[in-house]
């Protein structure tokens, strides 16, 4: 998936998108479902209205951008982050605590302060299996996914017992206090500050992976490395370090902002499984970070519209993580397609060339 | 007396608990000593949970149940195993994908077919028998012989695999094929065949463990495999892909989780989510060597072949 034209990743994920909407009309209909009353629920839920929009699609696109663009750092560089989850639940206890914490300051100082806060414990969640793999050679995979595990027990330690709400009843954190409340972008909407930091973050991480040094030998890393190796020049080990570290404190920073834009309180079950939809995120943009603010926001229509579509069409909210995974096959079924017919062209035309000199 | 009694209860819980992760952690032995590492199988276990339940409620069966469960794993294990080997499409965001579409497709079908309130399903429950004689004795009879037939199950695969992995030449194939899949080809040995086989045998496994949640629970619950499948993958490593270990090391994970219950019932208040945490810190720190190495399948989560497609 690596070193592709955009033309042809555009390509891989309008097909792949195609070939989903296909898979789950035909799934539909089998269902006995309309898959066109389906998807005028899907399109009412999500986008029907500047309400539904901005109030419900871009704010679940938030942490799904966020989670997504860890994910992508991770990839690109070759790190298999799989602990997307529990480096947000990470930073989601993280920024609960310090917002418990902090008296009240005023917000220019106590939310960077949570921000930071929620950033480094998804760095430092990411730390442990990078040192892991660098130190000890264990790979990231099982490492991540136990971290995961550890983080989502974490939660409900704290949700249960120290950090419990006052009276001492449910299992959730009081709320955060109004000054680390992130402000709405748009007044009367759900639309917070969020959603303006994820696009930047999207941003930044563009220009810093194409426009730095850095950035640049992070993505050789990916390329390969056994040819970043022998070129000598780099240390591959903290090369993989900083890759871990980004992409924990993205996700971390998911959790924070979670809490702070819209939950305001940490309780079990915070994530839905971003932190694996985030793959899916990822891949189909082709692990490009401008493009992960388009799938992003794509998944995060079809979360926010699965309600309206539960309601008005009858078909279960469930759909919607099958058709996630339909999406992730999709991508993986045309990546290989295309790259199977291209590459058989690509070897036609260098015989052409071949037998011309 | 009253202490002693408690014990046996908690052991006897701990070895219940641990059949879904043990099953499941054996099959995925399999699979990962054939180089392939299936995260998907959370997907083949609510799938098999599924399966059971529906067959279960059909034909009142515990038997079909069973059988459809087990079916209903390797039926997704069996996607995972056609892109990855058919498609050679990388391990890890493949098992990524069956995963969510078998937790996505189960919560469709379930709310589809029972309605979207969730109403309870009632299915025959598996119920524990003694086995005669090893039942009776103290202490040993009530903790391992007075279990449900998915236990004795266990029992039995536990010697049938380590035979099959170190004393035949089938399980010889396996595990070249997962050491260096380029000498075993050398060798004359199938690798895809092989990988298909232990991706399979891995999926129907994993759904049999789904089977048993659905069965011993006696109902069906959206997510119920709650995580199950990663677990098994963690308990794998913390046996270090040999059938005896993974027994014991799913019996620790379900001894943690089993606490829950007796503190619970004593009514006390220790924090029992620490006691949850503590077998998944511990598979990190076997990861990291301190109780010895353990060696991973070199060709683990490799693509095969390495060129050409």
């Amino acid at each position: 998936m690596k070193d592709s034209s955009p033309w042809l990743a555009l390509l891989v994920s309008l097909m792949a998108v195609l070939l989903t909407a296909f898979l789950t009309a035909t799934a539909l209909m089998l269902g006995g479902f309309s898959p066109v009353v389906a998807l005028q629920a899907l399109i009412e839920g999500s986008m029907g209205s500047i309400d539904n929009f901005l109030g419900v699609t871009l704010v679940r696109a938030v942490p799904l951008i966020l989670t997504g663009l860890a994910v992508a750092v991770a990839f690109k560089s070759g790190v298999w982050n799989i602990g997307a989850e529990g480096q947000f639940y990470a930073g989601a206890i993280a920024a609960v605590w310090v917002g418990l914490s902090l008296g009240d300051y005023p917000s220019f100082f106590s939310i960077p302060a949570v921000f930071l806060a929620a950033a480094l414990a998804g760095s430092f969640w990411a730390f442990i299996p990078a040192l892991m793999r660098i130190r000890l050679g264990v790979g990231e995979v099982v490492t991540t996914i136990l971290m995961n595990f550890v983080a989502i027990h974490l939660v409900s330690y704290l949700v249960r017992w120290p950090l419990q709400e006052e009276r001492g009843v449910f299992p959730n954190t009081d709320l955060i206090v109004e000054s680390v409340r992130l402000p709405k972008i748009i007044v009367g909407t759900g639309l917070h500050l969020g959603f303006l930091v994820a696009v930047m973050l999207t941003l930044g991480l563009a220009g810093f992976f194409n426009h730095t040094v850095l950035g640049f030998n992070l993505r050789s890393l990916g390329g390969s490395q056994e040819a970043t190796r022998v070129s000598g020049r780099l240390n591959i080990s903290s090369l993989l370090v900083v890759t871990f570290l980004l992409s924990g404190c993205l996700a971390g920073l998911a959790g924070g902002i979670e809490i702070t834009g819209r939950t305001f309180a940490l309780y079990e079950g915070l994530s839905p499984g971003w932190g694996y939809t985030a793959i899916a995120v990822a891949l189909l943009a082709n692990l490009n970070f401008k493009a992960v603010l388009l799938t992003g926001i794509f998944f995060g229509a079809l979360e926010g519209g699965s309600g309206a579509m539960q309601r008005e069409a009858g078909i279960p909210a469930a759909w919607v993580s099958g058709i996630e995974a339909l999406v992730l096959l999709s991508v993986l079924a045309s990546d290989r397609l295309f790259r199977r017919l291209l590459g058989s062209k690509w070897q036609l035309k260098l015989r052409e060339s071949g037998s011309d000199g | 007396m009253v202490e002693s009694f408690s014990l046996v209860v908690f052991f006897g819980a701990a070895i219940r608990l641990a059949v879904p992760l043990a099953l499941a952690a054996l099959g995925e032995s399999i699979t990962e000593r054939s180089g392939v590492l299936n995260i998907g199988i959370e997907g083949s276990m609510i799938a098999g949970a599924l399966c059971a339940a529906l067959a279960a409620l059909k034909w009142s069966s515990i038997l079909l149940g069973m059988v459809f469960g087990a079916l209903g794993g390797g039926l997704v294990a069996l996607v995972f195993a056609i892109f990855v080997l058919g498609l050679n499409t990388d391990q890890i965001i493949t098992g990524t994908a069956t995963t969510l579409a078998g937790l996505g497709f189960t919560g469709a079908l379930y709310q589809a077919r029972f309605g979207m309130t969730g109403s309870v399903i009632t299915l025959p429950v598996l119920r524990s028998f003694e086995v005669p004689i090893l039942g009776d004795l103290p202490i040993l009879g009530p903790i391992f012989f007075q279990q449900s037939v998915t236990v004795y199950l266990v029992y039995l695969l536990i010697p049938t695999l380590w035979y099959l992995l170190f004393n035949t030449s089938w399980g010889l194939e396996l595990r070249s094929v997962g050491e260096s899949p380029e000498v075993a080809e050398e060798a004359g040995i199938r690798v895809l065949l092989v990988r298909f086989i232990a991706i399979v045998s891995g999926g129907l496994m994993a759904g049999l463990a789904g089977a048993h949640l659905a069965l011993d629970s006696g109902t069906f619950i959206e997510n119920m495999s709650g995580g199950r499948g990663f677990i098994a993958i963690a308990v794998v490593v913390l046996g270090r892909w040999n059938p005896v270990w993974i027994a014991i090391a799913a019996v620790f994970f379900g001894a943690a989780s089993a606490l829950q219950f007796v503190f619970q019932s004593l009514g006390s208040n220790l924090p029992f989510p620490l006691f949850l945490m503590l077998p998944y810190l511990l598979t990190l720190i076997a990861l990291s060597g301190w109780f010895g190495r353990a060696k991973a399948p070199a060709a683990l989560t490799l693509p095969w072949p390495t060129k050409g497609r």
